[in-house]
């Protein structure tokens, strides 16, 4: 049942500082981005939280840059559509560009941010397996320790739950520069407007062959031993079975974890051997 | 569309107006629809109102124990069963379905109790506990042993029909379940009168069916029962026998509250409490000779009525008449029967028991031809219905039978032939469906509604009086093109008064593709009586000397038309519309999705009174089609749908459906208005066979809807094979 609005609170820091202050002297506050996964959650009824603050408006959350050493650093706040405007987006992280293109339609695009999606800590975010396959590290801030780095492989630590503190801010995410061929690939329920089913991002002719999944497990999986294993020469089939050991799925109301398994499968054959 | 003005009082205007009829005037509800000036359900505020919430079971079924409100009662109206006036019965076919559960529960989501508060957050946060005790619920329509109606369509002689046959195929043919998703919810405002009566407005489709059910319910007199449509957002048959049931929720509450009372529910209760298409299993076992006769057509038709009749009678007959397709065979028995299952009620959808028949049939076509190494055209081609011929009623078949013209035409500008080869082992596929839908109530239904329509002459033209509904496919300007043509007015001079039942007569349920064939027709008959009491007067002005001037006829059953309910033999529908769909399919190697890369649908609908809105309904029909083919799939877990939400009943977004190729056709019949026959049901009845046999010329012999990619994982051959296709 829809959540009344009416008990509903909300604060509105102007500045980072300020957000990181009311977290610590005013929390709990539940941190409010692009809100499409917010409002869903009001609208189902199983949103918890009764008290908000809006992090929208905060620039120092903003803006995409280049880093020194050919890194890429991106703002949690940033939109969809600025990253799949983003030049140096499309330079530097290709597979980031297709991820963002198919989360929700164009509306989503346009309010849906990166920090909103890593935060959320569903296994089916969309942009999970392109920072997991990346080797991004999120960049978290609290008004009590400053800084604080994760990588991104250790943020999520299960289904919706993630290293992130009740006093802290996703502030960036750093992704250092990725050499070789990036490739991604969305199985949803439908064209648009769709959850995934299985979502894929992989990275091959680096230095060592990157590959991460969601949807197949309770957080995304960055396969290591499948990498290990295609690194070191085995073969197609030897890496799917592999590959099937490091994915749980499960059935659900929208696919089936046989379905899941062996789509997972062709699509690691279909990134590795191509047509 | 500029039209000649003609001065209302000019008494002999030199120019007769262009005829409206065949033409894309504007749509009469346009301008407000898209200025967002109509007012639905959920627009509405009365003085006073409050909002009403029903509370509903959790359980399939159950007794029902104790029922304890856990919150403060003050500023709450709370009703059940116990405050039912009359009856407590919703009056449709049968009387089984309890408006409020009054001891027991036989399906999830049966409204128990009613709440109502004027505060809307309040009323929401009410708790009620309830305690049952559990039964052990039949939720598989083939476990059920309860029917609630069974009936067979016998026509020559099965086994000499088989004893003919060089090959006799049979194969069994799944449909699943379909939400409507209509863009408003349903929703109803009751308001209690002075005189004891009772008001209701909301979204719906048959503003007599909600009077009907209402009057036993509230044991008033039909007088002092008031419906009135609001502007309704989509219905596709969800709106038909459901609004009964809210409205009289809604009735209760205002008459204890002695308050308006609104309820509109979110789609997640829409979708998880109303209505939904009966899920099907057909099989079928024909004889055919070796060079594609049909010889004999034996099917066995099982629909899952859901927990209570509703219409599941009706919707069986029409899917039973369908079940051998629009196809000549001499000998055909085709058997029925609708189970007793303890979920939702299904009820009527788009197509009513067609599309589901339809689809077995056209499956099993293309089986019988891949069994014949025949080409489905030719095997089509060999059988499909001509002039002369006799369906499985034995209804012979008129000059406006155009099953041919249909597949001739589609095969034609798709290049099917051609495709056919060149797709083979490519991982797509084309197929094609060839299909029919009768317009009208099945059989003696029209003569039992006796529907009748009125036009009023008025001061500024005619206003057209019927208790059709005007639901976004065009009703209002549709009617109001056949009487302009039929009084020699100009389009603008046609308007339509809103559907009342205090306003309107009875004509009949907006439903069964029959309100321009069947409804048109009878206006068309009042606006001729109408000229002929005008004395050579223009409406305006015989409204303006001797005021205005009410003309009202009653249907007329075409005299040919002969049916007979016990035997089911004879004229099943006045007339039928004709449609071949062609679908192209693309088959993902790794993922198993099966994308609709062009559709191409050529429908012969008699005469396209307004050729947009024909459009219009093609298109949609087609997508719905696509959507329950590829991806519309209700996941009901313990009898109760466990998706029930927009994120994961995934119906086609524009992504997912295809460009579409759109050829109308028209083979006037005799009845109708201009010959029409009806549209808005037939465009639903050939996607999923076409999509289907586009699946299995792609290589997945698939036998069951929704083709989800889950289900052509499982029909691909094996793990390398479904590989090496790419
Ligand atoms: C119609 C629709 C379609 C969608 N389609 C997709 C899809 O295809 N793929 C997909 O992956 N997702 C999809 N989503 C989900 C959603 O849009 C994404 O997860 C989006 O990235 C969320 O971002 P947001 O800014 O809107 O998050 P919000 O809703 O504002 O917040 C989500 C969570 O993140 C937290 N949060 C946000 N920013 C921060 C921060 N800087 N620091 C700490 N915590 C933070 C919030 O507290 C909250 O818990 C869809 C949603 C809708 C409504």
């Amino acid at each position: 049942m829809k959540t009344a609005l009416g008990d509903l609170e909300l604060r509105q820091p102007r500045t980072l500082d300020e957000a990181l202050a009311m977290l610590r002297d005013d929390g709990p506050l539940l941190p409010l981005a692009g809100c499409t996964d917010v409002y869903v959650q009001l609208e189902f009824g199983v949103m918890p939280a009764r008290r908000f603050m809006d992090v929208s408006r905060l620039r120092e959350l903003r803006g995409i840059e280049r880093m020194d050493g050919g890194g890429l650093r991106i703002g949690a706040g940033a939109t969809y559509t600025e990253i799949v405007r983003a030049p140096l987006v499309a330079q530097r992280l290709p597979m980031l560009v297709a991820a963002s293109r198919e989360v929700g339609g164009v509306q989503i695009q346009n309010r849906g941010t990166l920090g909103g999606n890593v935060a959320n800590a569903s296994p089916a975010g969309d942009s999970l397996p392109v920072l997991a396959a990346a080797d991004a590290v999120v960049v978290l801030r609290s008004a009590a320790d400053g800084e604080r780095r994760v990588p991104f492989t250790a943020f999520h630590t299960g289904y919706r739950a993630s290293v992130l503190r009740p006093d802290e801010l996703i502030v960036a995410f750093e992704i250092p520069p990725v050499e070789g061929e990036q490739w991604f690939r969305k199985v949803g329920t439908r064209a648009a407007q769709a959850i995934s089913k299985v979502v894929f991002a992989g990275v091959k002719g680096g230095p060592r062959p990157r590959i991460a999944i969601g949807s197949v497990a309770p957080t995304v999986v960055r396969a290591f031993r499948t990498e290990e294993a295609l690194a070191s020469g085995a073969s197609i089939e030897e890496a799917q079975q592999v590959f099937g050991e490091e994915i749980r799925p499960i059935d659900d109301i929208r696919s089936t974890a046989e379905y899941r398994r062996r789509v997972a499968a062709n699509l690691l054959r279909r990134w590795w051997v191509g047509q | 569309m500029p039209q000649p003005a003609v001065a209302a009082d000019d008494p002999s205007p030199s120019i007769p107006p262009t005829p409206a009829v065949g033409r894309s005037v504007p749509r009469k509800d346009a301008a407000e629809k898209v200025s967002g000036e109509a007012k639905y359900v959920d627009d509405l505020t009365l003085p006073g109102m409050l909002w009403g919430r029903t509370v509903r079971s959790t359980v399939p079924r159950a007794r029902i124990k104790a029922v304890r409100l856990c919150f403060d009662t003050a500023g709450f109206t709370v009703v059940d069963h116990t405050d039912i006036p009359g009856r407590n019965v919703v009056a449709l076919i049968e009387e089984d379905q309890p408006f409020l559960a009054a001891g027991e529960v036989r399906h999830i989501a049966e409204p128990i109790l009613l709440l109502a508060h004027e505060d809307r957050d309040t009323l929401m946060a009410a708790k009620v506990e309830i305690d049952y005790e559990i039964l052990p619920p039949v939720l598989d329509m083939l476990a059920s042993t309860e029917a609630l109606k069974r009936l067979s369509i016998d026509k020559g002689d099965l086994e000499a029909g088989f004893a003919e046959a060089d090959l006799v195929l049979e194969g069994e043919y799944r449909t699943g379940s379909q939400e409507h998703v209509y863009i408003e919810t349903n929703g109803m405002i009751a308001v209690p009168e002075p005189d004891g009566g009772i008001t209701l407005m909301g979204s719906l489709q048959c503003p007599y069916y909600v009077h009907k059910a209402i009057k036993p319910l509230m044991d008033l007199p039909g007088d002092r029962v008031r419906i009135v449509q609001a502007e309704t957002g989509g219905g596709f048959g969800g709106k038909e026998e459901y609004p009964s049931l809210i409205a009289g929720h809604a009735a209760l509450l205002a008459r204890k509250s002695g308050r308006p009372v609104k309820i509109v529910y979110d789609r997640g209760e829409d979708m998880w409490a109303t209505t939904k298409r009966h899920p099907a299993i057909v099989r079928h076992r024909t004889g055919v000779t070796r060079d594609g006769r049909l010889t004999a057509m034996e099917v066995d038709v099982v629909m899952d009525g859901g927990a209570y009749v509703t219409l599941s009678p009706v919707v069986l007959s029409r899917g039973c008449i369908h079940a051998a397709g629009a196809y000549r065979c001499d000998h055909v028995r085709i058997t029925g029967r609708a189970m007793r299952t303890d979920t939702p009620p299904n009820g009527a959808f788009r197509g009513f028991g067609a599309p589901q028949t339809l689809f077995a049939v056209e499956a099993h076509m293309d089986r019988i031809a891949e069994a014949l190494g025949m080409d489905p055209v030719e095997l089509r081609e060999r059988n499909a219905l001509r002039p002369g011929d006799t369906t499985a009623t034995g209804q012979e078949m008129q000059e406006d039978c155009a099953a041919l013209d249909v597949l001739r035409e589609a095969v034609e500008r798709t290049d099917f032939h051609r495709k056919r080869e060149e797709y083979r082992g490519t991982g797509r596929g084309i197929g094609l469906s060839l299909f029919f839908h009768g317009s009208g109530f099945t059989g003696s239904g029209e003569v039992r509604l006796a529907s009748r329509a009125a036009l009023e002459a008025t001061e500024t033209g005619v206003r057209i009086l019927v208790g059709s509904s005007e639901i976004g496919q065009g009703t209002r300007t549709m009617h109001a093109q056949i009487v302009a043509d039929a009084m020699g007015l100009p389009y603008e001079q046609v308007e339509t008064a809103l559907p009342d039942t205090a306003k309107v007569p009875d004509s009949g349920p907006t439903v069964a593709s029959r309100t321009c064939m069947v409804v048109g027709k009878i206006l068309q008959n009042c606006a001729a009586e109408m000229i002929s009491r005008l004395g050579g007067l223009t409406p305006m002005e015989y409204a303006r000397r001797h005021g205005p001037l009410v003309v009202s006829q009653d249907y007329v059953p075409p005299g040919d038309v002969k049916w007979d309910d016990d035997t089911y033999k004879g004229e099943a529908y006045a007339h039928y519309g004709w449609g071949c769909n062609v679908a192209e399919v693309e088959i993902d190697p790794d993922t198993f999705e099966a994308r609709c890369t062009a559709f191409t649908a050529v429908e012969d609908v008699g005469k396209a009174i307004h050729p947009v809105l024909v459009r219009g309904q093609i298109e949609g029909g087609s997508a719905q089609g696509i959507g329950w083919a590829l991806n519309e799939r209700v996941v009901l877990v313990e009898g109760a749908m466990a998706n029930a939400t927009l994120t994961n009943y995934t119906i086609p977004t524009t992504l997912d459906t295809p460009p579409m190729d759109i050829v109308i056709m028209e083979r006037p019949g005799k009845h109708g208005p201009h010959g029409a026959k009806g549209v808005g049901e037939m465009p639903i009845d050939g996607p999923a066979p076409a999509v289907v046999n586009a699946i299995r010329h792609a290589g997945l012999d698939v036998r069951e809807i929704p083709a989800t990619p889950e289900v052509l994982m499982a029909a691909a051959p094996s793990e390398e094979a479904a590989c090496a296709s790419s």
